[in-house]
């Protein structure tokens, strides 16, 4: 015998939730299109990369679930990009103050 | 009567942690893809002129598409909607399609104008120039490899789902196949504007 419960809890989401995070996905792809084209110097990167985290924000909240995920699998996935980020971050002290 | 216990919770964990080793590895290529930029920004906003935005841009749609076709098809099955699930399997594997021939397109009108690894045409640009393909290559190539590596996962899962392995009830490994489908979609999410929107 199977002990089969959904993993989830039982939670599903609807179809016309997340078509309303791909809509969120695709504005947020026309605005770094047109973001770039106007030239705002070192803030169009600074621009492209946040438009860029808020479409991973919504890809991992959502549509991967972790927003109504245990809270043990969220501190995971965060402290694991809080690592990346000490990992980028870090390399950038050293870079941006060399001779 | 064998009892078996399957810990959903404990699986999906799994998966995450492997996910942590791919945003590692891609992680590495990004830092690397940084540090160059630092020092060689005039070469790299030169270089990634060359890059087509329009295929790009529509590689971006198509990748974000899918991820909605999976996700959607994880509620279907959980509705006990079998079928609609295996048809939104099939266009996500179709996006995925998609994707590499697009790819393939992009890739041959770069080698055409001897722009490949290793080649000469390469090697006599400004070495910051240089850098940009040879990281632009790596990096959509090794993304390339886990979209054909996500779609083939796709359709294992597929498969499952016509012979009922995978069903209402039981469909942790369909969560777990759409888990590194969007990690797909994630590292595309990057890719995109770091070398096609530089310029």
């Amino acid at each position: 015998m199977l002990h089969a419960h959904t993993n989830t809890g039982g939670h599903v989401l609807g179809n016309r939730f997340l078509v309303g995070v791909w809509a969120a996905l695709m504005a947020c792809t026309v605005l770094t299109v047109a973001v770039a084209r106007v030239d705002l110097g070192f803030l169009n990167v600074v621009a492209a990369m946040a438009v860029a985290t808020v479409k991973a924000l919504l890809v991992i909240l959502f549509f991967m679930h972790l927003r109504f995920e245990n809270s043990l699998l969220r501190w995971m996935v965060f402290i694991a990009f809080v690592i990346l980020g000490i990992c980028i971050g870090f390399t950038f002290f050293d870079l941006a103050w060399r001779p | 009567m064998s009892e078996t216990h399957k810990d959903y919770d404990a699986s999906k964990m799994g998966m995450w942690l492997f996910l942590f080793t791919e945003i590692l590895l891609f992680g590495g290529l990004f830092l690397l893809y940084a540090a160059y930029r630092h020092r060689y920004a005039a070469a790299f906003h030169e270089a990634g002129r060359a890059l087509d935005v329009v295929l790009g841009g529509a590689n971006t749609v198509v990748l974000i598409t899918s991820s909605l076709f999976v996700a959607m098809a994880i509620t279907a099955l959980q509705q006990g909607r079998k079928v609609r699930c295996q048809w939104f399997l099939a266009l996500t594997i179709l996006m995925a399609l998609v994707f590499l021939v697009n790819k393939y397109f992009e890739w041959t009108a770069k080698f055409q104008h001897g722009v490949y690894p290793g080649s000469e045409h390469l090697a006599a640009l400004p070495q910051g120039q240089a850098l940009f393909y040879s990281l632009y290559f790596a990096m959509t190539g090794l993304h390339g490899i886990h979209v054909l590596l996500g779609a083939s996962l796709l359709g294992v899962v597929m498969a499952f789902v016509a012979r009922d392995k995978v069903r209402r009830d039981d469909y942790v490994l369909l969560e777990n196949a759409g888990l590194y489908w969007h990690l797909v979609d994630l590292v595309w999410i990057y890719l995109f504007p770091l070398f096609y929107l530089i310029s």
